[in-house]
């Protein structure tokens, strides 16, 4: 019996290797089989994007080709936050369709648990892959230093997209939308929903994530200007991205100050719970700040009865793509990650390298995406 | 002499001592926001920690039988994207359904722990640490990495936990549920056959199982019961929150578990009862809402709400220690 038992369970672990074989293949092959039903909407929605970024469609044509030479058969890895965010999935898309774009070979990582432990023994096992780049969306400013410096001193090169690490273990940052600019279009909507005057508050996700108090900084450097000095920012309340944390966070905010007119939420997982709870208690407070437009799609629209009138975010997509360029640009030497390199990132156009505030440098994505109740229902269907 | 007494009288019970605690939170909190004791409040409060005192219920059991689960989380997250999925792709199915589905999902979920534990004698923790990673992956594998955002929900279902219509307009529906499980629970353990028997497996197995109990059936009924809870709650989380998503739940289980401990439930089993375990959770949930509402620096909350949680388990170890002293007392007289 017992011998029956060990039998069946050395099979079920053959079985279970067996199976996640086919898991690893169909994640990085996703791409390739999936695009008959992702593409289709991407290719539709992205026009919005173009629209906005007139200027850079100029250069997309022509240049295109030059950013192909000695990168065809490289392998870039992508090393995103945690698995199960739809946002990284978005962002791991982009830098797939990238890489396959220039003829690259793409290996994408996601660690089950958004620590710089998790991510630490990946960008080990990607150094012993002997890949040609690491991108990674860090888990830690600072943590993954000795990693990847290691990496590097393998001569592989290393950036960093969406959140940065410190300037010592990367080339250079691919930064979704300048701090200020994001800032400044937060200020902006508050300014437009509260009319100009009145209380805000910001509901945030944990006090140490460091992009969102680069944004709450930024915002509150810019309401130091007079043209601000009638609204208020009365706090600023931490919800963790927990959803029983944010709904405590929100129903105190709206409790303790009755004359507030908006709550600000630089993070998904804000936005969303916030959305809810002003939607169900039907609340005259509005809401504005970064939100994904299929989870915000229930909360976005005209009238009193949604919570949300616009809100922004950049497009993941976008970022993941503009990763994947840059890597390439980095492992063919058209850049060195030195301020003032140019280089053309596929659809997108040409970037600049420029200094970022961490003393670091960073290639800027552009301004940050409007969602509103124009555009919601083509967005929610993309991400 | 008089002194004493009324503190031995405070010390004979432990659900007395918890509410002596609960109450002095409860002053104080009020004493410095007077919103916290409006009604309005009270039912935000008990909407949104149904879920985790739902849970505790389900905790208790595991703790009676002198066992651990710490794959909960990872349980409702599986179960309630199952339905969520379920429900994008078939709008019209009604919300009974969905809720089934769900919690029929959890029960397999807690069975099959059940199963590894008292067939395969893993210890539970190891066991429950096993499963908490394979259900939390089969979520992802499950949704293809993808989630169910709030347009996706069939509007009825997302009525659910704003809904009073379970009692016809008195109390919201995720209380009314909360409740249910609780009165139910109540009597359960307190009058039931298989609820004493619990008990007795949890005080020591051995003697149990000299009395003709059936030990493996019972650890297996509570691990069983556990996933049927989580179930159930993977459900009221999609509806309360009105999305699914790969993460949901992450480290809920550390919640649930202080809830017991605070309640009173020993972790080494037998000992443990179901008001103690209200009194437990709603302290939790009293926490978690009333902390921002007080208006203490966001960067001290966590740790004093850690504080709490110190201060009520040592008040409750030492008011167990005193009732053991009693007893003793009293037995040898």
């Amino acid at each position: 019996m017992k011998k029956l038992i060990s039998i069946l369970l050395i099979l079920s672990l053959f079985g279970a290797a067996v199976a996640c074989d086919g898991g690893t293949t169909s994640t990085t092959a996703a791409p390739t089989e999936a695009p008959s039903a992702t593409e289709a909407p991407a290719e539709e929605t992205e026009a919005p994007v173009e629209e906005t970024e007139a200027p850079a469609e100029e250069t997309e044509a022509e240049e295109e080709p030059e950013a192909e030479g000695g990168v065809e058969g490289k392998t870039f890895a992508l090393l995103v936050k945690s698995a199960g965010n739809p946002y990284n999935e978005k962002e791991a898309e982009g830098f797939t369709k990238a890489v396959e774009e220039f003829g690259g070979e793409v290996i994408v990582r996601q660690p089950e648990k958004a620590t710089a432990e998790d991510q630490i023994t990946m960008i080990g096992e990607l150094v012993a892959q002997r890949v040609d780049a690491i991108a990674v969306a860090g888990n830690d400013f600072d943590a993954l230093q000795p990693a990847l410096t290691q990496a590097m001193d393998a001569g592989i090169k290393v950036l960093s997209l969406d959140s940065a690490v410190n300037p010592e273990s990367r080339a250079v940052h691919v930064n979704q939308a300048g701090t200020e600019l994001i800032g400044q279009a937060l200020v902006d909507a508050v300014f437009d929903l509260t009319g100009g005057e009145g209380q805000f508050a910001i509901l945030s996700a944990t006090s140490q994530a460091s992009n969102q108090n680069a944004w709450i900084a930024s915002m509150n450097a810019i309401l130091e200007d007079e043209q601000y000095a009638d609204i208020e920012m009365v706090e600023v309340a931490y919800g963790d991205d927990e959803y029983q944390k944010s709904v405590d966070q929100t129903q105190a905010l709206l409790k303790n100050y009755p004359d507030l007119k908006v709550i600000c939420a630089p993070t998904t997982v804000g936005m969303m719970a916030a959305g809810k709870v002003l939607k169900d208690e039907g609340s005259a407070v509005k809401l504005t700040g970064l939100g994904l437009p299929s989870e915000m799609a229930e909360y976005i629209g005209e009238g009193d009865e949604f919570p949300c009138p616009y809100m922004y975010l950049w497009n993941p997509i976008d970022i993941g793509y503009l990763a994947g360029y840059t890597a390439a640009a980095l492992v063919d030497g058209t850049i060195t990650g030195a301020v003032d390199d140019t280089f053309t990132a596929g659809d997108l156009g040409e970037y600049t390298i420029v200094e970022a505030g961490d003393e670091g440098t960073e290639v800027i994505l552009g301004p940050p995406f409007r969602f509103d109740p124009s555009n919601i229902e083509e967005w929610k269907e993309v991400y | 002499m008089k002194k004493n007494n009324v503190l031995k009288t405070l010390a004979s019970s432990r659900e007395i001592s918890l509410l002596m605690v609960m109450l002095l939170i409860v002053a104080i909190i009020t004493w410095r926001n007077p919103i916290f004791l409006t009604l309005k409040n009270i039912s935000d409060m008990l909407t949104n920690y149904s879920t985790t005192m739902i849970l505790a219920l389900g905790m208790m059991l595991v703790l009676l039988i002198g066992g651990i689960d710490i794959s909960i989380g990872a349980t409702i997250a599986l179960s309630g994207m199952f339905s969520a999925l379920i429900m994008r792709d078939n709008q019209g199915v009604p919300v009974v359904v969905a809720f089934l589905m769900s919690i029929g999902v959890g029960l397999i979920c807690g069975l099959l722990i059940g199963l590894v534990i008292v067939k395969g004698k893993v210890p539970p923790i190891i066991a429950t640490l096993g499963f908490m990673n394979i259900y939390r992956g089969l979520t992802y594998l499950m949704a293809r990495n993808q989630w169910v955002p709030a347009y996706q929900i069939p509007t009825a279902y997302k009525q659910f936990a704003t809904g009073r219509y379970l009692t016809f307009g008195v109390l919201n529906n995720m209380i009314t549920v909360m409740l249910l499980c609780y009165i139910l629970f109540f009597f359960f353990l307190k009058y039931t056959k298989t609820g004493r028997r619990i008990y007795a497996t949890g005080s020591n197995v051995e003697a149990a199982q000299f009395s003709g109990i059936d030990t493996d059936r019972i650890k297996f009924f509570a691990y069983g019961t556990m996933g049927l809870l989580s179930g159930l709650v993977g459900a009221l989380w999609v509806s309360i929150y009105a999305s699914a998503q790969g993460d949901m739940a992450m480290g809920i289980e550390m919640d649930v578990i202080a809830s017991c401990v605070i309640g009173g439930v020993s972790l080494s089993g037998g000992r443990g009862s179901v008001t103690g375990v209200f009194l437990g959770a709603l302290i939790m949930a009293i926490l978690g809402n009333a902390l921002p509402l007080v208006g203490i620096s966001q960067f001290w909350q966590d740790g004093l709400k850690g504080l709490i949680i110190l201060v009520a388990i040592i008040l409750n170890v030492l008011t167990q220690r005193s009732i053991i002293a009693n007893n003793l007392r009293r037995r040898q007289a």
